[in-house]
């Protein structure tokens, strides 16, 4: 049995069936006779300006329901007013706003932009363009571009790329390292970086002018090669130019902050910014502390490395030490230092002293280090296409023109078909015709410049049409097999570093409770040998491999067992004897085991549930 | 035979995890694509959810299907198969009857109808006597009603009744439900049902028994045994994989299906099945509820004899597989 859909009912109290229920804010205030007259006069007030510009309204045809919202919270949007399909934007009204007569708000005010919230946007016809419109219309998009966020409208060419694309180009564009706030040099960020040489883009949008993002730029002009280059660009790597980069190229700054307060403790006990002494528990190598002055803190512009102190800090004892006869104890300080990370180095930027919002000392140390772009350091495009750095090729190996243009970048061709990214294509070559006829090229959504336009301006500085040019060799001066498209295209370095992320272990610091290899990057850790790796060492059959990994380079340990009872048995080192706790069996009945450790953590935790586990000896044949 | 001697597995190689990689990597792709046919209800499982069924050894399939084949002389013309079909198919109270209760009389009321008796091809009288034939009523015949009075007053016992009624076998061989049918590519016509019923269908003499199949394998190790369901097994693992085109090596599957066939019931992969019931205490342990393994091992007194894979890897020692197998005869 198919259920009928069920059509919208009007519901009325009785005497209303035939009138216009009207909601002020979704509540019911009364009834009219005639919706749509009231909506219209509504509507005409409001672009009048006898009603709130905020004020919108919906009515419902089906349902015979007037809504009028006043409230809060409601996104509204800006759109031309349109009337018997003329946009109320005329031209006069234009060349007044050019010369700065009348201003947006008073637009608004004369009802010719009107904003629209959700709701009211259900009874508009909007058309996108003026050319478009019909008498039916009853608004007009501001421009086409406004269809977009503000993330997307400072894209260049969007309607070029695939959607794939316009929506990484975006989630990239939020990690490309620029300028991000004027005032950076005073601002304790607990990491931030800035780029060195931030450059406008060559092709902007509308919006990205509009912004002021031009002065606030997060990218470079990038010359770039589209070609394979000797199988370092395979897969999304990039190849760069060493003397571009030894030139500025890429370079940014990292910041990074270390904090670190003179904490109260309950007792009346404090922590103490100081050199700590040798007799401190917890004392590091003498040469750790070699940059802190007497007040414990380091001074600007020393050249720190991975474990150095920036802030030597002494705190009291974690538990409280027993009074001895005579009353007071000798207090026994731990050290707590403030440390630069594992695998970090740089330059103390500045060292800053407050009180914390709890009224204690507080101190913040900032290290600057400067990161020259190395192999596996990111960089995108605003079209999606991202890419790491295979190879920094001098410039002397770098394939070259005829009037010596050396690209900064080569990616490789087969980025391009299967991802269609055109707008990446057309940045390039409006760029390069930028670069010759001297005029920012418009990338605008819609409406930017057009590919006809910029071929005109290629031929007409006597370039090769379409940007392929013969480039030559670097290694033995021999021109290219094939014309090679060249060009110029915005490129942003993202946030994503190499030397951040690096990581490497062979030996290293275990867990206290499992004596395995600590985890993570922070922790100097191993990478997991996993469940499913160990199923394909079991299924290669490779046993002697399987039992390195998982106890030889993991946790091993070497156990007494005692063979009369089957646990585990005790070594005294201080009377050097072995015996088992148990059945006191001596060391003729004990043998050593090797086992890994989680399994002697197992058998204790069993041991912890009411069971008693043996372990029967048998020896090896 | 000499081909199949030489081509024979090395002693110690881990069959179990290859072939449990081998079927398990492409079945990674599957999840993705047949979870996702959208709109297509009611079909057949195939793809994963099939898999899962068959390895979880599901007391019934969710859509139990027979192809049954029909000796030859029923078979040539599509007219003849029809009849059987006909007959095959399973008719209920339901399908010919108008069924209601009636709670102030406590009776129900069947009221036949004609129309629907001539499309089954089953006389009033048949269903007349099947219905008084129901235990714990009394009928009542009236025109061309049938009156039940149920021998209980609850309305719990009358609602149970009513249902009872509704599915109550008039005809046709129980459980099938539909039965179409179909061409085969060499021009004969067999049968496609949906419901299984396998014990019955093959005792009926116009159909050819020895071609006859379901897919239901539990069916198949009640009727015809547990060697029947092997490699009923691998054939029903091996269709879902070739329907998908990955290209799984069947001794894979004829490895499941053996070790799921191997103490002559059908057991499931999984807690309740071949894992649940593995010789250590430690791999039990590892596998799923922990706890329960542990407790219950040590109130058996139970030893682990460390003859696994799992547990030698927990204790720390090679395994016994591939070069871990083998051992010093004699210490020189």
């Amino acid at each position: 049995m198919k259920k009928k859909r069920k059509k919208l009912k009007k519901v009325r109290a009785a005497g209303m069936e035939n009138k216009t229920a009207v909601y002020l804010n979704g509540r019911l205030v009364g009834y009219h006779d005639n919706g749509s007259a009231l909506l219209s006069e509504l509507k005409s007030r409001r672009r009048t300006g006898a009603l709130s510009s905020q004020v919108n309204f919906y009515y419902n045809q089906k349902t015979d329901d007037l809504f009028i919202n006043t409230d809060s919270g409601r996104a509204r949007r800006p759109y031309i007013v349109v009337e018997s399909g003329q946009s109320r934007l005329t031209p006069a009204l234009l060349e007044q706003l050019r010369r700065g007569e009348i201003t947006w708000g008073s637009l608004v005010k004369l009802g010719v932009i009107e904003y629209l919230d959700a709701e009211e946007e259900e009874s508009a016809y909007v058309a996108l363009r003026e050319s478009d419109l019909t008498p039916e219309h009853t608004h007009l998009e501001i421009d086409p571009v406004s269809i977009f966020g503000v993330t997307v409208s400072i894209l260049p060419f969007p309607e070029y790329n695939s959607s794939p694309r316009i929506t990484m180009a975006c989630a990239m564009a939020k990690q490309s390292l620029g300028t991000y706030s004027v005032n950076f040099n005073l601002r304790t960020d607990s990491r931030s970086h800035i780029l060195y040489y931030p450059q406008q883009p060559l092709c902007q949008t509308q919006p990205y002018r509009l912004l002021g993002f031009a002065e606030r730029a997060a990218g470079q002009n990038f010359i770039v090669a589209v070609t394979s280059s000797y199988g370092y660009n395979i897969g999304d790597a990039v190849v760069m130019n060493k003397n571009a980069i030894d030139r500025g190229l890429g370079r940014s700054v990292f910041y990074k902050t270390y904090e670190t307060e003179e904490r109260r403790y309950p007792g009346g006990q404090k922590d103490k910014f100081e050199i700590p002494l040798p007799t401190v528990s917890g004392y590091r190598e003498e040469s750790a502390y070699r940059y802190l002055g007497e007040d414990g803190l380091i001074s600007p512009e020393c050249e720190v490395h991975a474990k150095d102190v920036l802030v030597g800090k002494t705190s009291p004892p974690r538990f409280l030490e027993e009074i001895t006869v005579f009353g007071v104890t000798e207090e026994k300080k731990r050290e707590n230092s403030l440390v630069l990370k594992s695998g970090e180095e740089g330059v103390v930027d500045s060292v800053m002293i407050t009180d914390s919002t709890s009224g204690t000392k507080l101190v913040k140390v900032r290290v600057r280090s400067i990161k020259i772009p190395e192999v596996g350091d990111k960089f995108a495009s605003r079209h999606g296409q991202k890419g790491v750095i295979g190879l920094l090729r001098p410039q002397e190996d770098m394939p070259f023109n005829k009037d010596g243009i050396v690209p900064d970048l080569i990616i490789n061709p087969h980025a391009i078909p299967s991802r269609m990214t055109v707008g990446h294509l057309l940045e390039m070559l409006g760029s390069k015709a930028a670069c010759y006829s001297g005029n920012l090229l418009d990338g605008t959504a819609f409406t930017g410049d057009k590919e006809e336009d910029i071929r005109k301006v290629m031929k007409q500085y006597g370039l090769q049409e379409v940007g392929e040019e013969i480039l030559y060799d670097g290694f033995s001066g021999k021109p290219l097999k094939s014309r090679i498209f060249m060009g110029v295209i915005y490129y942003q370095k993202l946030h994503h570093l190499v030397s951040n992320k690096m990581h490497v272990r062979s030996r290293g610091p275990v867990q206290l409770l499992t004596h395995q290899p600590t985890e993570g990057r922070s922790r100097e850790g191993g990478l997991r040998f996993g469940e499913m790796e160990r199923d394909c060492l079991i299924g290669y059959g490779a046993s002697m491999l399987l039992r390195e990994r998982l106890l030889e380079e993991s946790d091993k340990t070497v156990e007494l067992v005692c063979e009369k009872c089957g646990s585990i048995a005790v070594h005294d080192h201080v009377k050097n004897r072995q015996y088992c706790p148990l059945c006191d069996a001596d060391a003729s009945k004990l043998h050593e085991v090797g086992m890994s450790y989680a399994f002697e953590l197992l058998l204790d935790e069993v041991k912890s549930l009411g069971i008693f586990p043996r372990l029967l000896l048998r020896d090896k044949t | 035979m000499a081909v199949a001697k030489k081509n024979q597995i090395e002693v110690g190689e881990a069959v179990g995890i290859v072939a449990a990689q081998s079927i398990g990597e492409p079945g990674t792709q599957m999840t993705m694509r047949t979870f996702h046919y959208a709109g297509v209800a009611e079909q057949v499982p195939t793809g994963l959810p099939r898999l899962i069924e068959l390895v979880d050894a599901r007391k019934e399939p969710k859509k139990p299907i027979m192809d049954i084949y029909l000796k030859p002389e029923f078979a040539k013309t599509h007219e003849k198969a029809k009849e059987v079909a006909k007959n095959i198919e399973c008719t209920t109270l339901d399908k010919v009857a108008y069924i209601e209760e009636d709670f102030e009389a406590k009776t129900i009321n069947v009221t036949l109808e004609p129309s629907e008796l001539e499309a089954e091809g089953v006389s009033a009288e048949e269903v007349r006597k099947k219905v008084k034939g129901l235990p714990g009523a009394h009928a009542e015949v009236k025109e061309n009603t049938i009156i039940v009075k149920p021998s209980t007053h609850s309305l719990r016992g009358m609602r149970r009744l009513t249902n009872r009624l509704r599915g109550l076998h008039i005809k046709g061989v129980e459980k099938i439900t539909r039965a179409i049918v179909v061409r085969a590519k060499d021009g004969s016509h067999f049968i496609r049902t949906a419901g299984s019923n396998l014990a019955a269908i093959m005792k009926n003499p116009k159909v050819d028994a020895e071609k006859t199949y379901t897919n239901d394998v539990q069916e198949i190790a009640r009727v015809l045994g547990i060697e029947a369901a092997r490699s009923a097994l691998v054939n029903e693992i091996k269709k879902v994989l070739d329907m998908q085109n990955l290209n799984v090596d069947i001794r894979h599957c004829m490895l499941l299906a053996d070790a799921m066939t191997a103490e002559g019931e059908i057991k499931s992969i999984g807690r309740h099945g071949l894992s649940g019931e593995k010789a250590g205490v430690f791999a039990r342990a590892a596998f799923e509820e922990t706890v329960k393994h542990l407790i219950n091992a040590a109130t058996h007194g139970e030893e682990d004899r460390l003859i696994g894979v799992t547990e030698n890897i927990i204790v720390g020692q090679t395994v016994p597989v591939g070069t871990g197998l083998v051992k010093l005869k004699m210490k020189l």
